[in-house]
């Protein structure tokens, strides 16, 4: 018996939520949010909106350097401060395990000895108030002796490069060149040389890609709540609650099933919630004081709290014949993963395995590698790996096209991958992969009229320009620019990772009705997982009425809302529980039914409106008279088919389980005088096999497109190069697109069923942020001429100054 | 210090309020109104965005004290104060609360979910959720009280109008598409109803 449970559970626990349905309300419908109504209300429980009777508020004190010996640290007047509970540092970890990490355990709890990056975590304090919290931390003296900073491929791998960790013994240190670099995956394919001498142009290229950061809203909070039975009760807000535990539980001394998590409403994810944050912090509190222990990062703190998208150097060369057809690529991808590894493994295996781009390339020979450095951490965001690579692929497919002589958009079509391709990995891609097609249908969209500035009338409407209300130009010097990109990602975990997830689903009378319940761990960030879960259960059980469980860690795991995956997935495992307890009512039913009506043995049978039918239409029973008073309730496991790992020297396996393809097309206007860009429209084509739920699709495009577009045009992280600290942790000084900036969004989306998947659907999140960058990217070049090989484009690096 | 204010048309007081507390900490953390959300604390995101004296302002840069008298609406008020609005005109300081005859009138509604069908809405966040303008929904209210305040003075916006006014109100999720969406779809339907 838990603390809350005697106590009352703390305000804002995460109840259930029951939709109805005036149609179908199945699958291909867009029925709307079970939870909006909450969320409009303000009702919503956030993680950061917990509250609970006698609680603390938790403050993390972060290092102010980047590297450094911690030479001593000093409580004592922290510790004084009235309302202050409880100092903890390193040495007052409970167990044996101090490190954790998603895929490497090579992140400290709390930093001992040593610090690797500006923002590490170095002591934790808790306090009656957040205020008292802050100012108690600010109090612990943080002895540091600082030591060299390295920060790019050459500081890390220099002969004397001091080891950002020494002593390495995770399963890539066997195969990488230095130990100031995580993973290495070579993609080695054909004969590059020889397909070399038969290019007629070559065109070489090296790009920057800057650090994005997720900058979701919400950040990162969570409450733990000590149980009378020495556990611990957290509510949080992450991407992947049973990721969480196993790497929470061991640093607690905690068996897993004293550690209870729930799913708090989620403010936005974007990969940033896939590593742990605040989760042990509180933990460790609320275990030390016995007190409810709450933690809400600010947004200055957020920008140290989580993993950034790498930023990365790409090298890159294509060769064409004179025909336009590609002969070879070689690639060289530097990834630069940050203090500690976080998912740099896997982003590694995606920007070598996609790093040719949805081309038929026979001839490949691509590396990647990620650093460990003295930079930030990064690790996942939105497209990762498969991000970074398309900004410089299709920035070399315009400029291949171009010495070719060929259009661009016809170039790229020209090469187009299709069903029956092979990857540079060897892999087939064995679904419709309509890359040509959806360039065709981006470029067949109409073009946005030209000088809308104008359109209101004789004076300029400023607001319509770039520089907008700046007042900076009326027409003067912009000039139309436009640019196609196209890209290709992964769906789903990867290189034989066993990516499974669990649905426990129960069908039973209420009210005289047959109602379902869904209880997944699915991490519901924003992207309605709850949405279409109810509506797959419709669509397999003839039911209307659905009610969601709140995601917690007492049904099996869910995976990650990660990776464009959990619609496949999670909705793989609702629909395939769905159907086993369809199987168990059918059972029931010609167990007490079977005998009045033949069909019940010979037909095929279906769940519709409520009631047993065949497939061809008759009505055998009411489901409410086959189940009376019994619930019928399954939980299972589904996986999708396996991979395999990427061969260590070669790239070579069946690495991937499905592609996913979006192509955008961007209209820019640009103010070339003062480098200022305004997008007017950021058009966008994908392929989602099949729309479960045709909003929410349409949703994650544009809202992936916009991330997108941030970095093209503003978004940066911006480190400095000596010090390794971060400059701009703050939304005033790290800017996101606001309504301002973000133009029209017009999708076309296409949907070819892939025969592998649930219903045909394809994973969709991530690819429209793959493609917008390089078309805005393209779309500023033809603008103004200029080669722009890095991205985000300044305007000074538009006007030279 | 003490701190007596309206918010949603109901007197309120907070007593041993630091000097440096915001409004919207007081919202939060003491009024029991979390629906004003903290996303940025410097005034950049506009996930607070409550209505001061019917002003929209961020109320992470209000100081507690400077509410001292005055009359705050937030999303958790924004359903009654449309209602208010639609019935008797602008009630312009947005200390409306509930009439004696409504009370007299009132009376338990069975609600038919939890997700809140059996819930009055005010138009622009019915138009928030039939569009597809909620994802994550952290700054769905800050939007939701801009929104409504433009379509109260400028009742037919251009999409120039909109984006002008929720220039100042982030959201990370939807690509701002839904929510111009929503809003013209607000304002639609105000139209139909004159």
């Amino acid at each position: 018996m838990s603390d809350i449970s005697a106590k009352g559970a703390p305000i804002g626990t995460p109840t259930k939520v029951t939709q109805g349905s005036q149609t179908k309300g199945g699958i291909g419908e867009s029925t709307l949010r079970p939870d909006g109504t909450l969320k409009v209300t303000g009702e919503f429980a956030y993680s950061s909106d917990m509250w609970h009777e006698d609680m603390l508020w938790g403050q993390i004190l972060r290092s102010t350097v980047a590297h450094a010996e911690i030479v001593s640290i000093d409580t004592v007047e922290a510790l004084k401060t009235p309302g202050v509970y409880a100092v903890m540092t390193y040495d007052d970890l409970p167990t044996d395990v101090k490190n954790y990490g998603l895929e490497i355990q090579d992140t400290p709890v709390l930093a001992h000895g040593k610090v690797r990056h500006h923002g590490e975590p170095v002591a934790i304090v808790a306090a009656d108030h957040p205020e008292t919290a802050r100012r108690a931390a600010a109090k612990i003296k943080v002895e540091y002796r600082e030591l060299p900073v390295i920060t790019d491929e050459l500081s890390a791998t220099a002969p004397d490069a001091i080891l950002i960790h020494e002593g390495r013994d995770d399963h890539h240190i066997g195969h990488v060149p230095h130990p100031n670099i995580v993973h290495r995956q070579p993609i080695i394919r054909g004969d590059v040389a020889a397909a070399r001498e038969r290019a007629d142009f070559i065109v070489e290229g090296e790009y920057t890609f800057g650090m994005q950061d997720q900058a979701f809203l919400g950040p990162e909070s969570g409450l733990a709540v000590p149980a009378e039975d020495g556990g611990v009760d957290l509510y949080i807000a992450t991407q992947w609650l049973h990721s969480d535990l196993r790497q929470i539980a061991p640093v607690l001394g905690l068996p897993e099933d004293k550690v209870r998590m729930t799913l708090s409403g989620v403010g936005g994810a974007f990969g940033g919630r896939e590593d742990l944050s605040m989760q042990i912090h509180a933990c460790l509190l609320a275990l030390r004081t016995g007190k409810p222990v709450k933690i809400v990062y600010n947004r200055f703190e957020s920008f140290f709290g989580h993993v950034h998208r790498h930023p990365a150097k790409l090298y890159y060369e294509h060769g064409a014949t004179k025909d336009g057809k590609l002969t070879h690529l070689k690639a060289r991808i530097v990834l630069d993963g940050g203090a500690y590894a976080s998912a740099s493994p896997a982003v590694v295996g995606n920007a070598s395995s996609l790093g040719a781009g949805p081309y038929v390339i026979d001839d490949v020979d691509i590396e990647a590698i990620a650093l460990y450095t003295n930079n930030p951490p990064c690790g996942a965001m939105r497209g990762f790996g498969a991000v970074q690579a398309c900004f410089a692929y299709e920035a070399q497919m315009d400029k291949l096209a171009d010495k070719v002589g060929m259009d661009r958009v016809a170039f790229r079509q020209l090469n187009a991958m299709e069903q029956g391709t092979i990857m540079p990995t060897g892999q087939p891609v064995d679904s419709p992969a309509p890359v040509a097609e959806l360039l065709r249908r981006v470029k067949a969209m109409p073009m946005p009229p030209e000088q809308q500035w104008l359109a209101a009338g004789e004076a300029a409407d400023v607001r319509q320009l770039p520089g907008g209300l700046s007042n900076t130009t009326h027409g003067e010097g912009v000039v139309r620019g436009v640019g196609y990109a196209v890209g290709i990602k992964n769906v789903g975990f990867s290189e034989g990772f066993d990516d499974y997830s669990t649905a426990k689903v129960r069908m039973e009378v209420v009210g005289g009705e047959a109602v379902a319940t869904v209880h997944t761990a699915m991490a519901e960030v924003g992207q309605g997982g709850v949405t279409v879960h109810a509506q797959i259960a419709r669509t397999e059980l003839g039911v209307t009425q659905v009610t969601i469980n709140p995601a917690d860690t007492q049904v099996g795991s869910a995976g990650s809302t990660s990776a464009s995956r959990q619609t496949y997935v999670t909705g793989g495992a609702v629909k395939n529980s769905c159907e086993l307890v369809r199987e168990k009512v059918l059972e029931m039913g010609r167990r007490k039914l079977g005998t009045y009506h033949p069909a019940w043995a010979t037909a095929e049978l279906l769940l519709e409106g409520g009631k047993v039918v065949t497939d061809g239409g008759e009505v055998l029973a009411d489901l409410a008279d086959v189940l009376e008073g019994e619930a019928v309730e399954i939980e299972a496991e589904w996986r999708h088919r396996p991979t395999e790992a990427f061969d260590l020297r070669t790239g070579q396996g069946f690495g991937h389980v499905q592609y996913t393809f979006a192509a955008h097309r961007a209209v820019v206007e640009v103010d070339t005088e003062l480098g200022l860009v305004k997008v007017i429209e950021l058009a966008c084509a994908q392929d989602v096999g099949k729309a479960l739920n045709p909003l929410s699709v349409i949703g994650q495009i544009q809202g992936g497109t916009t991330q997108g577009l941030g970095v093209a045009v503003m978004e940066e992280i911006i480190v400095d190069p000596k010090t390794a600290k971060v400059r701009n942790p703050s939304f005033t000084d790290y800017l996101i697109p606001t309504i301002l900036d973000t133009p029209t969004i017009p999708v076309d989306v296409l949907e070819l069923a892939d025969e592998h998947a649930p219903y045909g659907l394809r994973g969709i999140g991530e690819a429209p942020t793959l493609s917008s960058t390089p078309a805005v990217l393209a779309a500023i070049r033809n603008a103004t001429g200029l080669e722009l090989n890095r991205t985000p484009v300044r305007p000074e690096h538009l006007t030279g100054t | 210090m003490r701190v007596n204010f309206t918010v949603n048309g109901r007197r309120q007081e907070a007593d041993d309020v630091w000097e440096g507390e915001s409004l919207l900490y007081v919202l939060r953390e003491r009024m029991g109104l979390p629906g004003s959300k903290n996303a940025c604390e410097q005034g950049e995101c506009g996930s607070c965005t409550v209505r001061l004296d019917g002003i929209p302002v961020c109320s992470c840069l209000v100081a507690a004290g400077q509410v001292e008298g005055r009359e705050v609406v937030t999303v958790e008020g924004l359903a009654d104060y449309a209602k208010q609005r639609a019935e008797h005109g602008s009630c312009g300081t947005g200390a409306c609360g509930t009439s004696v005859d409504e009370a007299k009138g009132w009376q338990a509604k069975p609600l038919d979910s939890q997700t809140g069908e059996g819930t009055q809405l005010a138009p622009i966040q019915q138009a928030f959720i039939d569009a597809g303008a909620v994802q994550c929904g952290f700054c769905t209210p800050g939007l939701l009280v801009a929104a409504d305040e433009m379509l109260e003075h400028n009742p037919t916006p251009s999409d120039a109008d909109i984006r002008e006014a929720l220039s100042g109100n982030l959201c990370r999720c939807t690509g701002y598409e839904k929510i111009m969406d929503a809003v013209r779809l607000a304002a639609a339907r105000q139209g139909e109803a004159v």
